[in-house]
C-alpha cells in the first residue's frame, strides 16, 4: 500500500481518512459524510492496514474494539455464572469427593451439573484466566495501534484547515461579517484569556485546550496492564504465601513459610455488646438480633529462631514483640502479615480427677491432665497413685477389643490407667470417658472421678505474604490518574478562518461536552463578531426550528 | 439524637416528594420557556430539593454521631444514604444543565429508593470486628456515590425513551419501557405490602428443618404464600403455607418477593384502569419537553463523572480494606464479583460509545440496563446469593 | 518500505510471543499451584534436628552419604500403625545397608508416642515435632507421607499414603548408597 499525499502536499500513512495537516478528506466514503468521523483525528490506525501475514492478522484481531468488547462480556457473563452458587472455597468441604457430594446433597440435580461442569470453581479455570489474559493482550495491542498515530496527527496539525474539514465539524457556522480581521483578533485575545493555546496563521485560528486528556485512555490502560502484571507475579514463588494455622493459648508454633518466625498464642479473647455498656442507641439491635460480635483478638509473642537455626529444634528462641491481632489489625512482620480469622472456643486442655473409693466416695487425692502433654504417672499422698497406660484424644469406640482414636484433637477424651493403693499395690485397670468408666478386667474398688475441665481457645490464623501488592497498587494509582485525566478534562478546539472569499468559518469540535464548547464560543461572540453556528448533530433543536417555535 | 436523625429523614422524604410536583410544574410550564412562570417554578423546585438534601444531610451526620460510625453498615442505612446521594448528584448535574424534567424523574427514584430502605430494620446496630475499620467509611461512601452519579445516567437514558419512543406503535421498545415502568411500580408493592403487613402487625413463627438437616425457627411478618422445608407452625392460628418448598429455598424471601409482585400488580392495574393509558404514555408528554441531545450528553456525562468515582469506591478502596480484613484484596466473594461486573459493564458502555458511536437510544438503553446491574448488586446480591457483604 | 514491513513483523511477532509466553506462563503455573508450592523430587532435603525418644539428636545433614528413609505419622492414624510394623522389619534389614529410618510423629504427647512404640515394638528412631515446623518445611499432608532421601541428600522420592512391605523394600533399596 501507498502513502497518500495531499493536496496540501502533506505524505499521510495509507489509510489515513482525514488529512493530517490541512484535514481535507482523502478517500470517497469520507468525502460523501455530512459529519467527519474525528475519533482517532482520521489517522490510519496501522492494524486495519496491513493484513498480510498470519502475525498481521492475530495482530489485527487483538488490535479490535469490538473484539476487546466481546472479551471483556465474556469475562462479565462467566463472572456472573460464577455467583450463582457459593464457590469451592466457600464450601465446608476439603476432598474432591466431599465437594461434590456437598454440591449434590445441598443443590441438587443441578449443584452436580455445576460441579461437573468446573463452574463451582470457575474463577480458577484454565479458561478463565485466559480470558483474562487475552483481555490483557487486547490491552496491549489495541493501545497501542491508536495512540501512536493519535499522537502523530495531533502532532501534525495545521492552524490552517481546509474548509472541506471545517464544514463536517459537528459545530460550523460561516458567514459575512463586519470587521472581520478585528474580529479574529479579539477572538483571539478572548480564547487566550480563557485558557486556550491559541495558534495563529495569518486568517486562521486555532484554539486549543485540554490536549491530555486524550491519552486519559492511554494512560489507563497502562495502569491496568501493570495491574495484571502485578497478578501475573504472584504465580512466581516466592511472591505470594497463603498458609493458614490453628494455635492454642499458650502453644507456640512454627509461622508456616516465615524465615524462622513462631507464634505463641497468649490468650484469645471474645466479646460481644452487651446492652449496658452501649447505652440506648444499639439496645433495640441487640434484642432483635440476639447477641453482636464486638471482637476477636488473639494476644501473641512472636519469636524468631536464631538465623543458624535449624527446623525442630524448640530452643533458642528470641523474642521481637507483643501484639494483639484483631480483625482489620493483623499483626505484620517482614513482607508478613498475620490475620484474625477464625476460632474455636473452648477446646479441651486439661482434666481434672480424683481417686475414689466407690462406694464410700472417699477421696484419695486429685490430679490435673494435661491433655497436650498426659504424664505417665501421677503420684497422690499415702501410697496412692495413678498410672496414664494410654491416651485417646478423640476417642470413637473399641475395634477388636482395641481402643480407636479419629484425631490428636481432645474433642473426646479417654484414659486407660492403673490405679494403685496399698489394697492393690498391683493395681485395678479402668478404662475412664467423660461420662462413663469401664472396667475391663473385673470388678474394682476404686474408681477415677471426673471432677472438673480447664478450656482453652483456639485461633484461626492466615499468614499472608503478597510482593505484588506494590505493582498492584502503582497500577491502580495509574489507572485513576488515567481514567480521571480522560474523564474530568476534555480537548476542546475551535477553528476561526477568515476565507479568501471573505467569509468568516468558525467550527469546533470537542471529544465530550458540547454544551460547554457552546458556551465558550457564545462567550467568544459576545466580545467578537462571529458568525451563527448551528449544532449539526442536534435533530431536536433543528426540529424546533423547522415548526418554527 | 436518634429521634432527631429519623425525623430528619421523614422531612427530606417530604420534601423531594414536594419538589418532584414542583418539578412537574416547572416541566409543564417550560412550553413558554423565556416566561417568569417557568423560571418561578423551576427556582422554587430546586429550592426544596435542596432543603430537603441538607435535611438528609443533617439525618446523615445526627445518625453518624450517635452510632459513632459512618451509618452505612446496614442495608437500611447504605440504602438511604444511596438515595441521598442520587440526589445529591441530581442537584450537582441540575447546576451544570438545568433541565427540569430530570429533577422529575431522578426524584422519585430517590424516593423510591429511601421507601424501599425503610422497609428494613432500622435500628442502629453496632460493628461487628469486621467492619470495625476506616475504611468502612471510605470505602462505602465513595462505592455509594459513584452509583448514585451512574444512576443518574439512568435517569438521563429513561428521559431519552420516553420521550423519543413511538408509544403509539407496538414495538420491542414499548414493550420494555413499560417494562420497566412497572418494576418501578413493583418496588412501590413491596413498600405497599410491608408496610401493610406491620401495620397489621402480622407475626407468625414457623419451624423448619434447614439443607444441613436441623431444625430451626422462623418469623414471617406477611402471611405465608410459601412455607419453609417441613414447616410447622408455632404461633396459633397461623396461616397454613399454601406451598411448601424445599430446604434450598428460603420461603420467607419468596413470600415477601409474591406479596410485593401481588401488590405491585394490583396496584399497576389499578392505574392503568384510572389513567387509561399505559404509564409510558402517561410520562411521556414529561419527557417530551427535553432535548436530546442534552440528556444523551448528561447521560454520558454523568457516567464519566461516576465510572472513576465507582472504580475508586468499588473496587481500588475495597481492595484495600479488603487486604487489611480478609487477608486478601480480592476473592471472588459475590458482591465483589458483582461490582466487577458492574465495572466492566460501564468499562464497555464507554468503548462502544467511542468507538462505535452508540449514541442516543443504544446508550440510553445502556445506561438503564447499568443500574439494573447496579440495583442488583444492591438487592439480589444482599438478598439471594449469600456473601460476606450478606450482613444486613 | 520493504525495510520497515520487515521491522513490523518482527516487532509485532516479539510482542505477542512475549504476551503469550507470560499468560501461558501464569494460567499453567495457577493450575499446578498445590504441585510447586511444595517440594519436589530433585530437591534438597531441608535440614532439621529432633531428639528422639531415648533422647539422642538427629540431625538430618549428619546422615549424608546414607539414605533416609523419612516417614511422617501419626498415632490415631491408622494407615500408620498398619506399616510401622512392616518398616520396622525393614529397618532391621537396612539399617546395615546404609539406609536410616526415621519417623517423625506430629505434634503429639509423649506418653501417647511412647505407648505407641512400645505396643509395637519399634526399634528404629521414632522424634516428635513439637512445634511443626518440620511437617511445615516438608508440606506434610496427607499422613502418612514418607520422603526417600539419597546419600546426596536430594529428595528421590514422595510417598503419599500408606506402603506395603514389599514397597518399603523397594523404596530402601532405591536409595542404598552403592
Amino acid at each position: 500500500m501507498d502513502k497518500i499525499v495531499c493536496t496540501c502536499g502533506n505524505v499521510n500513512p495509507a489509510g489515513t481518512e482525514l488529512c493530517e495537516s490541512c484535514g481535507r478528506p482523502l478517500n470517497q466514503e469520507t468525502k460523501e459524510k455530512k459529519l467527519v468521523d474525528m475519533r482517532y483525528e482520521g489517522s490510519a490506525r496501522r492494524s486495519q492496514t496491513y493484513n498480510k501475514t498470519i502475525i498481521d492478522k492475530i495482530w489485527n484481531f487483538f488490535s479490535s474494539v469490538k473484539v476487546g468488547m466481546w472479551i471483556i462480556v465474556s469475562i462479565l457473563v462467566a463472572a456472573a455464572i460464577g455467583t450463582i452458587l457459593p464457590q469451592v472455597f466457600y464450601v465446608p468441604a476439603t476432598t474432591e469427593a466431599d465437594i461434590a457430594a456437598y454440591y449434590e446433597r445441598i443443590y441438587g440435580t443441578f449443584g452436580k451439573l455445576y460441579y461437573e461442569l468446573g463452574l463451582s470453581d470457575l474463577y480458577s479455570s484454565w479458561w478463565f484466566q485466559t480470558l483474562i489474559g487475552m483481555l490483557g493482550i487486547s490491552l496491549v495491542i489495541a493501545s497501542l495501534d491508536r495512540v501512536i498515530p493519535l499522537y502523530k496527527s495531533l502532532k501534525k496539525q495545521q492552524t490552517k484547515r481546509h474548509i472541506s474539514f471545517l464544514k463536517r465539524q459537528r459545530i460550523y457556522g460561516i458567514g459575512e461579517i463586519e470587521a472581520s480581521n478585528e474580529s479574529i483578533d479579539k477572538a483571539e485575545e478572548k480564547l487566550k484569556t480563557m485558557r486556550y493555546k491559541v495558534k495563529r496563521d495569518g486568517n486562521a485560528i486555532l484554539a486549543e485546550r485540554g490536549r491530555f486528556s486524550r491519552w486519559g485512555p492511554y494512560v489507563n490502560h497502562t495502569g491496568l496492564i501493570i495491574f495484571l502484571l502485578g497478578v501475573m507475579l504472584r504465580a512466581i514463588p516466592g511472591f505470594y504465601v497463603d498458609e493458614t494455622m490453628w494455635l492454642r493459648e499458650g502453644e507456640t508454633l512454627y509461622i508456616p513459610k516465615t524465615d524462622g518466625y513462631f507464634l505463641e498464642s497468649k490468650e484469645f479473647t471474645y466479646e460481644t455488646y452487651s446492652k449496658e455498656e452501649s447505652s440506648e442507641v444499639f439496645g433495640e439491635a441487640i434484642d432483635r438480633v440476639g447477641s453482636i460480635a464486638k471482637n476477636y483478638q488473639t494476644d501473641v509473642a512472636l519469636y524468631k529462631g536464631a538465623d543458624d537455626a535449624v527446623a525442630g529444634k524448640p530452643d533458642e528462641l528470641e523474642f521481637v514483640k507483643d501484639s494483639s491481632i484483631q480483625v482489620n489489625k493483623p499483626l505484620k512482620f517482614d513482607n508478613f502479615s498475620v490475620f484474625q480469622m477464625d476460632f474455636r472456643l473452648d477446646e479441651l486442655k486439661a482434666m481434672k480427677f480424683q481417686l475414689q473409693d466407690k462406694e464410700t466416695q472417699e477421696s484419695f487425692g486429685d490430679f490435673t491432665i494435661d491433655l497436650s502433654d498426659p504424664q505417665p504417672i501421677y503420684e497422690l499422698q499415702n501410697g496412692y497413685k495413678v498410672e496414664i497406660l494410654d491416651y485417646y484424644a478423640d476417642f470413637t469406640g473399641f475395634e477388636e477389643g482395641v481402643p480407636q482414636s479419629k484425631s490428636p484433637l481432645p474433642n473426646n477424651p479417654a484414659f486407660l490407667v492403673k490405679m494403685y493403693s496399698p489394697e492393690f499395690p498391683k493395681g485395678e485397670t479402668s478404662f475412664v470417658m467423660i461420662k462413663e468408666t469401664l472396667e475391663p478386667l473385673g470388678e474394682n474398688k476404686h474408681k477415677i472421678a471426673f471432677q472438673s475441665v480447664e478450656t482453652r481457645d483456639v485461633s484461626g490464623l492466615t499468614i499472608r505474604k503478597d510482593l505484588t501488592l506494590p505493582i498492584l497498587m502503582l497500577g491502580g494509582l495509574i489507572f485513576m490518574i488515567g481514567v480521571a485525566q480522560g474523564s474530568y478534562w476534555n480537548h476542546r478546539r475551535i477553528w476561526i478562518q477568515r476565507l479568501e472569499d471573505g467569509q468568516v468559518v468558525i467550527a469546533a469540535h470537542t471529544n465530550k461536552n458540547w454544551l460547554s464548547i457552546m458556551k465558550d464560543i457564545d462567550a467568544v461572540s459576545v466580545v467578537a463578531n462571529l458568525p451563527k453556528y448551528e449544532d449539526q448533530q442536534d435533530l431536536d433543536s433543528k426540529a424546533e426550528k423547522g415548526e418554527g417555535v | 439524637m436518634v429521634a432527631v436523625s429519623s425525623t430528619l429523614l421523614f422531612i427530606a422524604f417530604v420534601a423531594y416528594l414536594v419538589a418532584t410536583f414542583l418539578f412537574g410544574g416547572a416541566v409543564k410550564s417550560s412550553s413558554s420557556e423565556a416566561t417568569k412562570s417557568f423560571e418561578r417554578w423551576g427556582k422554587l423546585a430546586i429550592s426544596v430539593t435542596i432543603i430537603g438534601f441538607i435535611s438528609n444531610l443533617g439525618y446523615f451526620i445526627t445518625r453518624w454521631i450517635a452510632a459513632g460510625h459512618a451509618p452505612v453498615s446496614n442495608l437500611f442505612e447504605f440504602t438511604t444514604a444511596f438515595g441521598m446521594m442520587v440526589v445529591g448528584a441530581f442537584i450537582l448535574i441540575y447546576f451544570i444543565y438545568r433541565i427540569p424534567a430530570l429533577g422529575l424523574f431522578a426524584l422519585p427514584i430517590a424516593v423510591l429508593i429511601i421507601a424501599y430502605a425503610s422497609m428494613f430494620p432500622r435500628d442502629i446496630t453496632p460493628l461487628i470486628p469486621a467492619l470495625k475499620s476506616y475504611w468502612l467509611t471510605i470505602h462505602v461512601i465513595t462505592a455509594a456515590l459513584g452509583e448514585s452519579i451512574l444512576a443518574i445516567s439512568a435517569v438521563a437514558g429513561l428521559i431519552w425513551l420516553l420521550k423519543n419512543i413511538d408509544l403509539t406503535k407496538k414495538s420491542k421498545q414499548r414493550f420494555w419501557i413499560e417494562a420497566v415502568m412497572y418494576v418501578c411500580v413493583l418496588v412501590l408493592g413491596f413498600v405497599a405490602a410491608t408496610t401493610t403487613f406491620s401495620l397489621a402487625d402480622y407475626k407468625a413463627e414457623y419451624n423448619y428443618v434447614n439443607k444441613e438437616e436441623k431444625v430451626l425457627k422462623m418469623e414471617y411478618h406477611m402471611p405465608a404464600i410459601f412455607g419453609m422445608n417441613e414447616s410447622t407452625a408455632i404461633t396459633e392460628n397461623a396461616m397454613t403455607p399454601l406451598v411448601e418448598m424445599p430446604a434450598l429455598v428460603n420461603a420467607k424471601k419468596l413470600t415477601v418477593v409474591t406479596w410485593s409482585v401481588l401488590f405491585g400488580t394490583v396496584l399497576y392495574i389499578l392505574l392503568r384502569l384510572i389513567l387509561r393509558k399505559r404509564i409510558a404514555a402517561v410520562l411521556q408528554p414529561f419527557a417530551k419537553k427535553a432535548n436530546s441531545q442534552f440528556m444523551d450528553e448528561i447521560g454520558y456525562r454523568s457516567v464519566l463523572i461516576g465510572f472513576p468515582v465507582f472504580t475508586l469506591g468499588a473496587l481500588i478502596f475495597a481492595m484495600i480494606w479488603a487486604h487489611e480484613a480478609w487477608s486478601r484484596f480480592w476473592g471472588w466473594d459475590p458482591k465483589e464479583v458483582w461490582a466487577l461486573i458492574t465495572w466492566l459493564f460501564y468499562a464497555v458502555f464507554l468503548h462502544l460509545r467511542l468507538t462505535k458511536g452508540w449514541h442516543g437510544e443504544k446508550s440510553a438503553w445502556l445506561a438503564l440496563i447499568g443500574f439494573i446491574i447496579i440495583m442488583f448488586n444492591l438487592v439480589a446480591v444482599n438478598l439471594i446469593i449469600a456473601g460476606l457483604h450478606s450482613y444486613a | 518500505m520493504a525495510q520497515t514491513k520487515k521491522q513490523r513483523f518482527y516487532i509485532r511477532t516479539v510482542i505477542l510471543v512475549v504476551l503469550t509466553i507470560a499468560i501461558v506462563f501464569t494460567v499453567y503455573s495457577n493450575l499446578t499451584k498445590e504441585k510447586n508450592a511444595v517440594l519436589q523430587v530433585g530437591d534438597k532435603a531441608p535440614d532439621f534436628v529432633l531428639v528422639d525418644m531415648d533422647g539422642n539428636e538427629h540431625r538430618l545433614s549428619d546422615y549424608k552419604g546414607e539414605g533416609i528413609f523419612l516417614n511422617f505419622w501419626g498415632t490415631w492414624c491408622k494407615p500408620c500403625a498398619t506399616e510401622m510394623p512392616a518398616m520396622d522389619n525393614q529397618y532391621g534389614v537396612y539399617k546395615d545397608l546404609g539406609v536410616q529410618t526415621l519417623a517423625i510423629n506430629i505434634g503429639e504427647s509423649d506418653l501417647k508416642v511412647n505407648s505407641f512404640v512400645n505396643r509395637y515394638g519399634l526399634s528404629f528412631p521414632v522424634a516428635i515435632d513439637r512445634n511443626k515446623s518440620v511437617m511445615e518445611l516438608y508440606n506434610i499432608d496427607p499422613l502418612p507421607t514418607t520422603f526417600l532421601i539419597n546419600p546426596d541428600g536430594r529428595i528421590e522420592k514422595i510417598i503419599k499414603g500408606q506402603m506395603t512391605e514389599q514397597d518399603i523394600a523397594n523404596y530402601m533399596d532405591q536409595v542404598k548408597p552403592s
